[in-house]
């Protein structure tokens, strides 16, 4: 058991893939010679060798399309987007293709195939550099999406999206990547659609998934002072989704709020708050709540984005609106 | 083209066969739509038949061939089976994609035929990865990868064209220019104007231009352009030029173009009678010759489509089969 942080986790399961499978290969914008963006394949390219680590041209779209072909011939490519919002400009090759081999061929054709994606807001990168947009991918039939929080479900859940025959979108919270965990020696994979309950309490249940799980803790623990114990969810994967361990935690506390970076209209945040609705109703003792980014571009202002991002008060507030805590 | 020296007779009849198999099964499919036993989008490939037939002989069976939506040609002259072709177009169960993918989504992995693909050049980067994982591998096979002069000027292209020639990879580009990106003539949709294959030099790839009308032309370039993939050279660019007889789609009203020159073009430039006509007067087949094979050909498509009509629809299990591999 070692305390590492989540880019080396990251790093250990790219490491470990591409020593035991040598049809992994990972394919990308500056992921070699630049060593990588966020740092994450840094040492690879010296490693590993060109053919393996391969440097692209800045052109996602035939990034993600040539990926997602060798993955059809058998290969395990992991493709790194660095931003989920570069990634728009490959959404016909996820969506239209990545997704769609499997269904529309009845069967015959699999698609190994991992992209990781850096995700979120927070690093004053302004509008176009700071969206969310893995539960877009999650409403995709044939697309799965990790949303890891720590260096365990990083690794754990990293390891089980390359073993997968399903494209698999892996979000990386850009602001998470120096964050610390521990992580057993011994090899160990997170299934995906378990989430995990972060702290137990009786009173509410918030329910979050990446940089968010540390806000609602945030919030949790200023709520214990006020004796409100609050039981935090990490979702960990959106697609498959874990709406059980929710409900059953919602048939405990009887009142829950979602928490998402993501803007509110349209957000995954909905789909698991009308989820949660249809299925413990009976438990609940008021409505389920949603705290969202605000529906505006990211500001590159510090103070406005720090409006924009919910934050344990807005969580706090939103308690009080509701449940008259 | 003097025969005797490229082809024997048992080719040609091999071509013409396959040509006429291709019109039929077209033709079949059209009066099949009229009578609503096929829905949705149907895209003939009538009058392009030599391109398909041409380009793939060129290639061993265990090479890739990816395409257009525009596929039910490709897919028949790279051996798939046309009771599943057609099964597949009338949505049945026996259908080449189980009937989930229609005319649009024809697939046939065993076959090495990965699709039939409706999205305009989203095949391209599908192709280069498929070659990605050859290089990979270190196989001598190649992909062979169709697209219409509707493709050129989307971004993919350019993107795949790029990634395939600075990697290497052992991709033939076949464009088949019909003139026509839906009812927008090349010329109205392209800076470079009507010919492309020139522009291609632009990313260092080898490129030719072809009578897609003539089957043994589209043969011959197609030949000398795998081997030189198949030699690890990377990619090479075919452009046919070639015409469809029918509309974009069978909805197509057709307002673009004049009857006069779809009448032009099926009168003096059809491949099958091209062939027809070349054959004969080489003195290497006649008429009766060509009946025979008309009948071989309309007997493979009436097999087609009994067997597509005494199918069983998909069972109502199949909706949630395949979203996801276990």
């Amino acid at each position: 058991m070692a305390e590492i942080i989540i880019r080396e986790a990251i790093r250990r399961g790219l490491h470990e893939a591409l020593e035991t499978d040598d049809r992994v290969f990972l394919m990308g914008e500056d992921i070699g010679a630049y060593q990588g963006s966020y740092a994450v394949t840094r040492g690879f390219f010296e490693e590993f060798g060109p053919e393996r680590i391969r440097d692209c041209p800045i052109a996602e779209s035939i990034i993600i399309g040539s990926a997602t072909g060798a993955a059809m011939a058998g290969m395990r490519p992991i493709v790194e987007m660095m931003t989920i919002n570069f990634m728009l400009l490959a959404i016909d090759q996820v969506v239209n293709h990545a997704a769609k081999m499997s269904y529309m061929s009845n069967g015959q054709i699999k698609v190994p195939l991992v992209i990781r994606a850096v995700t979120g807001g927070g690093g004053r990168l302004a509008a176009t550099h700071s969206q969310n947009f893995e539960g877009w991918y999650a409403s995709v039939p044939g697309l799965k999406v990790c949303v890891p929080s720590d260096p365990y479900d990083s690794l754990g859940l990293l390891r089980t999206a390359i073993a997968d025959p399903n494209p698999v979108i892996f979000a990386e919270h850009g602001l998470l990547y120096g964050k610390r965990g521990e992580v057993p020696d011994e090899h160990y994979t997170v299934p995906m659609g378990e989430a995990a309950v972060r702290r137990e309490g009786s009173d509410i249940t918030l329910a979050a998934y990446g940089r968010m799980v540390y806000t609602s803790l945030e919030a949790a623990d200023r709520l214990a002072k006020r004796g409100i114990e609050a039981e935090v969810i990490d979702l960990r994967t959106l697609q498959p989704l874990d709406t059980d361990t929710i409900i059953r935690s919602v048939e405990k506390t009887n009142r829950v709020v979602i928490v998402e970076e993501n803007w509110r209209t349209g957000g995954f945040s909905a789909e698991i708050a009308s989820t949660v609705q249809e299925a413990a109703f009976d438990y609940l003792d008021g409505p389920v709540g949603r705290v969202n980014g605000h529906d505006v571009p990211a500001p590159y202002n510090a103070t406005l984005e720090d409006m924009q991002i919910p934050d344990a008060d807005r969580i706090i507030k939103e308690i009080e609106k509701l449940y008259s805590l | 083209m003097a025969l005797a020296t490229t082809l024997d007779r048992t080719q040609i009849a091999d071509f013409y066969r396959q040509m006429q198999t291709i019109r039929i099964f077209e033709e079949f499919s059209q009066v099949k739509y009229q009578e609503q036993k096929i829905k949705g989008f149907l895209h003939l490939y009538i009058g392009q038949e030599a391109v398909a037939v041409g380009a793939i002989s060129a290639l061993r069976p265990d090479d890739d061939v990816i395409t257009s939506y525009r596929d039910h040609g490709h897919a028949l002259a790279k051996g798939l089976d046309p009771n599943a072709v057609m099964a597949e177009l009338y949505g049945k169960a026996t259908g080449v994609s189980g009937g989930k993918g229609g005319s649009m989504h024809l697939f046939d992995v065993s076959k090495r035929f990965w699709g039939g693909h409706a999205i305009v050049a989203g095949q391209l980067p599908l192709a280069v990865g498929l070659a990605l994982a050859i290089k990979a591998r270190d196989e001598d096979r190649v992909v062979m990868c169709f697209f219409g002069d509707g493709s050129v000027n989307e971004g993919e292209f350019h993107e795949s064209l790029n990634l395939a020639s600075l990697w290497k990879l052992p991709v033939v580009f076949f464009l088949e220019n019909n003139l026509y990106g839906m009812g927008t003539h090349v010329e109205r949709a392209r800076a470079g104007g009507k010919e492309i294959y020139d522009d291609i030099a632009a990313y260092n790839i080898p490129g030719a231009n072809v009578d897609g009308q003539d089957v043994l032309a589209v043969r011959e370039a197609s030949l000398e352009a795998v081997a030189r993939v198949r030699s690890g050279n990377g990619p090479v660019f075919i452009e046919a030029m070639t015409y469809r007889f029918r509309g974009h789609s069978v909805a197509d009203a057709q307002a673009y173009r004049s009857r006069d020159e779809i009448g032009a073009w099926r009168e003096n430039n059809d491949p099958l009678g091209n062939l027809r006509s070349l054959a004969m007067a080489e003195g290497v087949m006649e008429e009766s010759d060509f009946i025979e094979l008309d009948k071989e050909a309309r007997a493979i498509v009436d097999a087609a489509v009994e067997f597509a009509e005494n199918s069983l629809e998909p069972p109502p299990e199949a909706l949630f089969e395949h979203v996801y591999q276990e």
